[in-house]
């Protein structure tokens, strides 16, 4: 059924934090490495040794570089380099699941996770175009579209042990920098966490209500001293004294 | 967006298709027998045909049935719907014409509706898309159901109605252009707020998540042409619709009314070629394209 839900019972989703992602891809990895070999069709790839390999994958890492305006108190500041994983955000008002004709295309409501029911979709390819993150990839191979499952047959996985019971790329991130909860809870550890940090939606304009919430980067420390070697290479004594002193100023007088 | 050739067939066949069979289900041109015959056939080439293109770029066409399910949400589901009952009654109503030389008005009427409906429910797929401001504006579907109206006039031979409707649709035309170059920046979506990090400056894309090209350059970052944009306009609003009413201005002749229907579906062609090509998709702005 390609309407939504009015409420779900739980909201499960992602925080990533901004802050801490180094933008080493292992999320990348770690996501088309379970989801090619799990839930539904292969995440294939086209042309993968050849001059124009592209393939199907549910998370993506873009870098972008942000520059801060200059001010009289810092003229030159420093741009942000700044990683951003992008997956499927879960969202609320999910466009992608209304626009579907099959049926295909639906958000669940015990947990929120939308879903596509592969044997149901035509390929059309709408959902994809109402996603406004690029969530949604058409696999180039079997026709049908891919899209992040939340790792939904991880999650509640019991053949699994109970720390892999988390989305594979939460499970793998070496900064720490993806946190996997029930957003709709306001005591769950992931909330508190967006409430600290003033996680942030994304395109909060588009309408969707994202479920996923991004962490802003925190602003980079400053140092007083720019030269870290500079207060070793200080003169040790400025005045010489003594005979030197004596010498200093005769020789000086010369 | 990727003007996909298959999607650009469908909206022109079938949204000239389905305007000669709305003026066909009001009687217009009032005829019956082979006749008849002759003007249906046209309209469900036209109609038919470009339904039939539209499932080409489908991933999975033999499942298309599925999509007759979700009208409740999806346009795209509506439009099947709609498509099929147009077809379908205007199809009885046909035959009753072609082989019982009877008109059932009320039967031409309904027909005459779905026909419109079939066009408005096509024009929604796009005016609903957020994601697109070019496309998201009640001026999408003005645009396509006076494209379809003045289409479907000339095919059926309404000489007075095709020259208003040309003219009607030509300016649309202009204004849905004139309003769309500046959606983008209108909507309030930029780098910005697409990654959230506009509070500490400028943004830029650095570095892709990829080397290579993917699914979402392909689909939506498709700006090869768009150069030609502005020549593409011109030569679209001189066969789409200035050259037709020329033609139609001209004492009558069966060569000239040919060569204007010709004109006309070319026309509207290139102009529905701009129509995706010139789509900025927000997903652009991720990776610093528009
Ligand atoms: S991020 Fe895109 S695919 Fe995921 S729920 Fe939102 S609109 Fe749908
Ligand atoms: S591509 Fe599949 S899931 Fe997406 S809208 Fe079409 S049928 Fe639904």
């Amino acid at each position: 059924m390609t309407t939504l839900p009015t409420s779900t019972t739980r909201k499960l989703g992602l925080v990533i934090d901004l802050d801490t992602c180094v933008g080493c891809h292992a999320c990348v990895v770690s996501c088309k490495g379970w989801n090619t070999e799990n839930y539904g069709a292969p995440l294939s790839d086209q042309d993968p040794y050849g001059a124009d390999p592209s393939g199907t994958f549910l998370n993506r890492v873009h870098s972008y570089e942000v520059q801060p305006l200059a001010t009289s108190a810092m003229p030159h500041p420093a741009a942000q380099l700044v990683h951003f994983p992008k997956s499927c955000l879960h969202c609320e008002d999910a466009p992608c699941v209304t626009v579907c004709p099959t049926g295909a295309s639906y958000k669940r409501v015990e947990d929120g996770i939308v879903l596509v029911n592969e044997s149901d979709c035509i390929g059309c390819g709408l959902c994809a175009w109402a996603c406004p993150y690029g969530a949604r990839e058409m696999d180039a191979a079997e026709g049908v579209m891919k899209k992040c499952t939340l790792c939904v047959d991880r999650i509640y996985n019991d053949n699994l042990p109970e720390e892999d019971r988390v989305p594979a790329c939460v499970r793998t991130c070496p900064a720490g920098a993806r946190h996997f909860g029930d957003l709709g809870n306001p005591d769950s550890d992931v909330s508190k966490l967006v409430a600290e940090r003033d996680g942030m939606d994304l395109m909060p304009e588009q309408g969707t209500k994202p479920v996923n919430q991004y962490l802003p980067p925190r602003p980079r420390d400053t140092l007083d001293e720019v030269d870290v070697l500079a207060p070793l290479l200080d003169p040790v004594a400025e005045e010489p004294k003594g005979f030197l002193g004596w010498l200093d100023r005769t020789l000086e007088r010369l | 967006m990727h003007p996909a050739r298959s999607v650009i067939a469908f909206t022109t066949l079938s949204g000239a298709g389905f305007g000669v069979l709305f003026w066909l289900g009001l009687g217009l041109p009032d005829v019956t027998g082979w006749v008849a015959f002759a003007f249906f056939a046209v309209a469900y080439a036209l109609a038919a045909g470009g339904l039939l293109a539209s499932t080409f770029h489908l991933g999975h066409p033999e499942r298309a049935w599925k999509a007759f399910s979700q009208w409740r949400s999806s346009w795209l589901s509506r439009e099947g719907v709609a498509s099929v009952a147009a077809l379908v009654v205007m199809g009885v109503y046909g035959a009753a014409l072609v082989f019982l030389d009877t008109r059932i008005a009320p039967l031409g009427w309904l027909g005459a509706a779905l026909a419109l409906a079939t066009v408005y429910t096509t024009s929604m797929i796009y005016a609903q898309m957020r994601t697109v401001p070019r496309w998201k504006t009640p001026l999408t579907p003005v645009l396509f159901i006076a494209v379809s109206l003045a289409g479907g006039a000339l095919l059926a031979g309404q000489v007075t109605a095709a020259m208003a409707l040309l003219a009607v649709a030509g300016l649309v035309q202009v204004l849905w252009w004139m309003r769309g170059d500046g959606a983008l920046a209108a909507s309030g979506t930029d780098m910005a707020t697409a990654t959230g990090l506009g509070g500490i400056g400028h943004v830029r894309a650095f570095a892709p998540p990829h080397t290579g090209s993917n699914y979402l350059l392909r689909e939506f970052v498709f700006v090869v042409g768009r150069k030609h944009a502005a020549k593409l306009r011109m030569i679209a609003l001189a066969l789409g619709y200035a050259l037709p009413l020329v033609l139609l201005a001209l004492p009558f002749s069966h060569a000239a009314a040919a060569l204007a229907a010709i004109s006309h579906l070319v026309g509207i062609a290139v102009s529905r070629w701009l129509f995706f090509a010139e789509a900025e998709h927000v997903v652009g702005l991720y990776y610093g394209a528009r």
